[in-house]
């Protein structure tokens, strides 16, 4: 690991390195402007005027956006612009796409559905409230890997709690993925994501190079040694388990998955990419022989239509609604989201697919390529083993699970109960994945902030004059 | 770690390429195939968002959309709902459209081209699409006076336009409220759909179109269209009208209704014979005429087996497959396997009294845009020339005496010549005879043709159908000024 010193991407001391802090907060006007239309759009459109509380919300999602911009302008100047503008359209256009499905629902009238729109704003500001906690008192992301295996021991207990709690608590459409109290619904996945992803990056960067470098060579690939299999296959374990005891293929993949690739790029060894892609076929495979519910699951997968009063039912309405949106969609407010069960969470894409086209649905894939790829940016420029390795694993993260949902609801994959990033209806989502993200902002202030604070103005040593050494 | 990072930001485009195409794919390659699908319920609520256009008869609407609060924006209404059913139909949620609500939903739903420069407009200013209306030939005397005629029977009429081929009226019975099929309750319409097609004779079918039966006498006025159109007989000609005729080739004998005698004499001119409907003597009569000159007048009346639109489409009509000459008498009095719509029975009378030219027979007199505006108008058409007019008079001669002096006399209306044929159509298995009448009035000049039929209505034609056609023919005439 190359000192900080002496990276050649550090900018020489005396350089003045632009924060861009300025293009930041346009983007962000921009994102909230953008919201605001979809939101007139929505509203016009269905009820033929605009509701009131508009003015409240587009007060209330400007004034957060602020205190964010604010916050990263004073704790972390360098922090890349692009990241937080992309999070902010991708949170205004689901919370326009769940408020539009609010109304669908009052119309509906079948049952008295509440809003979750405003809900899903208290979690933003919730979700705020952590980035802005995590960018003023993490001041240096290197001081996580202290906590990693704290970090890592939590992570594991927020996996395995609903596994554990009673099914009355923990288990929604099937899926034990869930905490339910006091009305509250908290999916402790999302959280454990993160807690675990630093304790990977901590764990790997310590044992980088006994993974990397003790191996056998067989036929041309570098394979580890029999006893450095040990993480691996632990984290395989524990995915099988998720998967088998808290039925979410979802967050098995997701996990095992970002393991893999984050194992990889600590060791630069391809075949951990081959090792884990085995195991999880092969557990896949085993638990497709094994257990009802995956078989169902990728039967259904495999042909929705022939199951599409059954299993299939959501992935076929989920089709029905992006065909029928086709290139152009239905425009917002336009069309029949609500067809489609749970549009407003595992679904959200589909409805987006059908009211703003392919055009849109692709527009919201490149905003998040934007943001995974600004991610994987900072994780090459910055600096330290530990930094890379965290800023690589969130931001593909970010990218897997937006894959493996997306995928899901478009039949590329199987379903899963994963939600899409910052746009789908969820509180414990968006607050982890704010979090998420203030790590980030963190790490890429400290990948572009320049390597030794600006000098003063170069003057003749001769010429100085004399003052006191403060710092 | 560096290198591998790049990969990792390859990779990830290369994931995101995949969901991009895949999202095409569907988006765009399956896009219409997934917008159509019948479990896609988007374009029938779609439809239903729109003002569809109204069905109209005599300037009423018999079928509208009216505004509603739920999300189904609008309500489908059937003011006098049962008496037009079976021209209507229905416009369901659950069961999809029937009739002229399915044969011109273009029209109705705004789709049609016809409107295309009205929904150009209508995207540019901002209003609403709504369809257009379908004014339909159907006059509400014969349409009333139908029903009325076949209140308490299975069965079916038809009334035509002898000269433009215009549906003045189509009954079926029993029929049905086709508003509780269109509600947006769809528990209810499934309840109701259910307790239709409980009931011994299905109400959603339209008898008068989508159905055939054996005529029986009716056509005989085809076999005397052929015997006249060769030339060598007048309605004047003797044919022989045995008491018992027995079929060539097998030991069946055919007799007359009720073991009857035609005449003492065992023959008869020919308008005798169709006057008291002579089985013996029509049997022997296309046996002499031979298969091909009975099928190629059958066919030139329409029973050539093809379907019609009218815009709904129609059963076909035929005289089926003729192996012998014994079959061949049978099918000369209808029997065997000659079937006929109502529709075809009436076209029959309608050729005959429209001096022996079939007109097209058409239900649509206007389709008119949103702002009732007419932009398409019915164009009469003729179908086919069967006889010539001078045998269309013989003909009409021949049925004239039918309804005077022989078995049609229950059609006779005060006042008016009435020219017409009776049918009783036996049928396979221990259940009363269908009972037929085709007719036109007044006989010298046209104005409305009809068919009647009853289904196993256990009497004659004569004295089932040949009333109901009196009344509809005299409903007609006295609404006309007549």
């Amino acid at each position: 690991m190359s000192g900080p010193t002496t990276d050649p991407r550090a900018a020489a001391p005396g350089t003045v390195v632009p924060t861009r802090r300025n293009t930041e907060l346009l983007l962000l006007g921009f994102a909230v402007l953008i919201t605001l239309a979809a939101q007139s759009i929505v509203d016009v459109t269905i009820t033929g005027s605009l509701r009131p509380e508009l003015a409240t919300f587009g007060g209330w999602f400007a004034a957060l956006w602020a205190v964010v911009h604010l916050v990263v302008r004073r704790f972390a100047p360098y922090a890349d612009p692009l990241l937080l503008p992309a999070v902010a359209v991708l949170s205004g256009l689901g919370l326009t796409m769940i408020h539009r499905l609010d109304l669908a629902g009052m119309q509906d009238g079948a049952e008295a559905t509440r809003e979750d729109a405003p809900v899903q704003l208290l979690w933003a500001t919730i979700g705020v409230a952590l980035f802005v906690a995590v960018v003023v008192v993490l001041r240096d992301h290197r001081l996580l890997s202290r906590f990693a295996y704290t970090l890592g021991l939590v992570g594991l207990v927020l996996l395995a709690l609903p596994a554990v709690l009673p099914a009355s608590i923990s288990e929604v459409y099937g899926a034990k993925i869930w905490i339910r109290v006091a009305g509250f619904s908290i999916q402790p996945g999302e959280f454990a994501k993160i807690c675990l992803i630093v304790f990977f990056a901590a764990y790997l960067v310590d044992k980088r190079d006994v993974l990397a470098l003790a191996s056998r060579r067989v036929a041309g690939l570098e394979l580890p040694r029999g006893r450095d299999l040990g993480p691996v296959l632990a984290v395989w374990v524990v995915s099988i388990l998720v998967l088998v005891f808290e039925r979410d293929l979802g967050s098995s993949l997701l996990l095992f998955g970002i393991f893999v690739v984050m194992l990889y790029v600590a060791t630069e060894r391809a075949s951990w990419l081959l090792i884990g892609v085995g195991l999880f076929a092969g557990g896949a495979f085993l638990a497709y022989q094994l257990f009802g519910h995956v078989r169902v699951r990728v039967d259904t997968w495999l042909d929705p239509f022939a199951y599409r009063d059954e299993g299939g039912y959501q992935l076929v309405q989920s089709l029905f609604g992006l065909g029928t949106g086709g290139l152009f969609g239905a425009g917002l407010g336009g069309g029949r989201p609500d067809q489609v069960p749970v549009a407003k969470s595992d679904f959200i894409a589909s409805a987006i697919g059908e009211e703003l086209g392919l055009f849109g649905l692709v527009a919201v894939i490149v905003i998040y390529l934007v943001l995974v790829e600004r991610g994987l940016r900072t994780s090459l420029v910055v600096r330290d083993a530990f930094g890379k390795l965290l800023a690589g694993g969130l931001a593909f993260a970010v990218a897997w699970q937006l894959f493996v949902v997306l995928g899901g609801v478009t039949g590329l994959l199987p379903l899963t109960g994963l939600t899409t990033p910052f746009v789908a209806y969820g509180g414990s989502s968006l607050v982890a994945n704010f979090g998420l993200v203030a790590i980030l902002v963190r790490i890429s202030d400290a990948a572009r902030r320049p390597a030794t604070p600006p000098p003063p103005p170069k003057q003749a040593i001769g010429e100085a004059p004399t003052e006191v050494v403060s710092s | 770690m560096n290198a591998p990072l790049r990969r990792v930001a390859i990779s990830v485009l290369v994931l995101f390429t995949l969901l991009i195409v895949n999202v095409n794919y569907i988006q765009v390659v399956r896009s219409d195939e997934l917008r159509e699908d019948s479990g896609n319920t988007r374009v029938l609520t779609e439809e239903y968002s729109r003002e569809r256009g109204s069905i109209v008869v005599d300037g009423t609407e018999v079928a509208l959309s009216v505004p509603t609060q739920d999300t189904l924006e609008y309500l489908r209404q059937y003011p006098q709902g049962p008496l037009y059913a079976p021209v209507t139909g229905y416009y369901s949620l659950v069961y999809g459209a029937w009739q002229l609500e399915d044969a011109e939903n273009e029209v109705l739903a705004g789709s049609d081209a016809r409107l295309f420069t009205r929904r150009l407009t209508d995207l540019f200013t901002g209003r609403d699409p709504s369809g257009g209306d379908v004014v339909l030939t159907l006059d509400a005397g014969v349409q009333e006076a139908a029903m009325a005629g076949l209140e308490g029977v299975t069965g079916a009429v038809v009334a035509l336009d002898p000269s433009t081929g215009a549906v003045l009226g189509m009954a079926s019975t029993p029929t049905y409220d086709p508003g509780r099929l269109s509600s947006h309750d769809p528990a209810d319409i499934r309840a109701y759909a259910e307790e239709l097609g409980a009931m011994d004779a299905d109400p959603r079918l339209n008898r008068a179109t989508e159905d055939n039966y054996p005529p029986g006498s009716v056509f005989k006025v085809i076999v005397s269209a052929a015997a006249l159109s060769t030339g060598e007989y007048t309605p004047e000609t003797v044919v022989p009208a045995p008491d018992v005729l027995t079929l060539p080739g097998t030991s069946t004998q055919l007799r007359n209704f009720g073991n009857s005698s035609c005449s003492s004499s065992q023959e008869q001119s020919l308008i005798d014979a169709l006057t008291i409907s002579c089985n013996t003597a029509f049997a022997q009569l296309g046996i002499d005429l031979g298969e091909d000159r009975v099928r190629e007048m059958a066919e030139a009346f329409g029973m050539t087996g093809e379907r019609l639109e009218i815009p709904m489409r129609t059963a076909g009509s035929s005289i089926g497959d003729i192996e012998s000459e014994a079959a061949l008498g049978q099918t000369s009095i209808g029997q065997r396997d000659v079937r006929m719509t109502p529709l075809q029975a009436a076209m029959v009378a309608a050729a005959v009294g429209n001096d022996g030219t079939l007109m097209t027979p058409h239900l649509i007199d206007q389709v008119r845009a949103p702002d009732r505006t007419v932009i398409d108008r019915a164009d009469p058409e003729e179908l086919s020339e069967p006889v010539t007019p001078e045998v269309a008079d013989q003909l009409q001669e021949m049925m004239e005496s039918v309804v005077t002096e022989g078995s049609g006399r229950a059609a006779r209306i005060p006042g008016v010549t009435v020219a017409g044929k009776t049918g009783t159509a036996q049928v396979s298995g221990d259940v009363p005879d269908h009972n037929w009448f085709v007719g036109f009035a007044p006989a010298d000049d046209p104005q409305i043709a009809v068919a009647v039929f009853v289904a196993n209505g256990g009497g004659t034609g004569g004295d089932v159908s040949a009333p109901i056609a009196g009344d509809v023919m005299q409903a007609y005439l006295e609404g006309q000024g007549g």
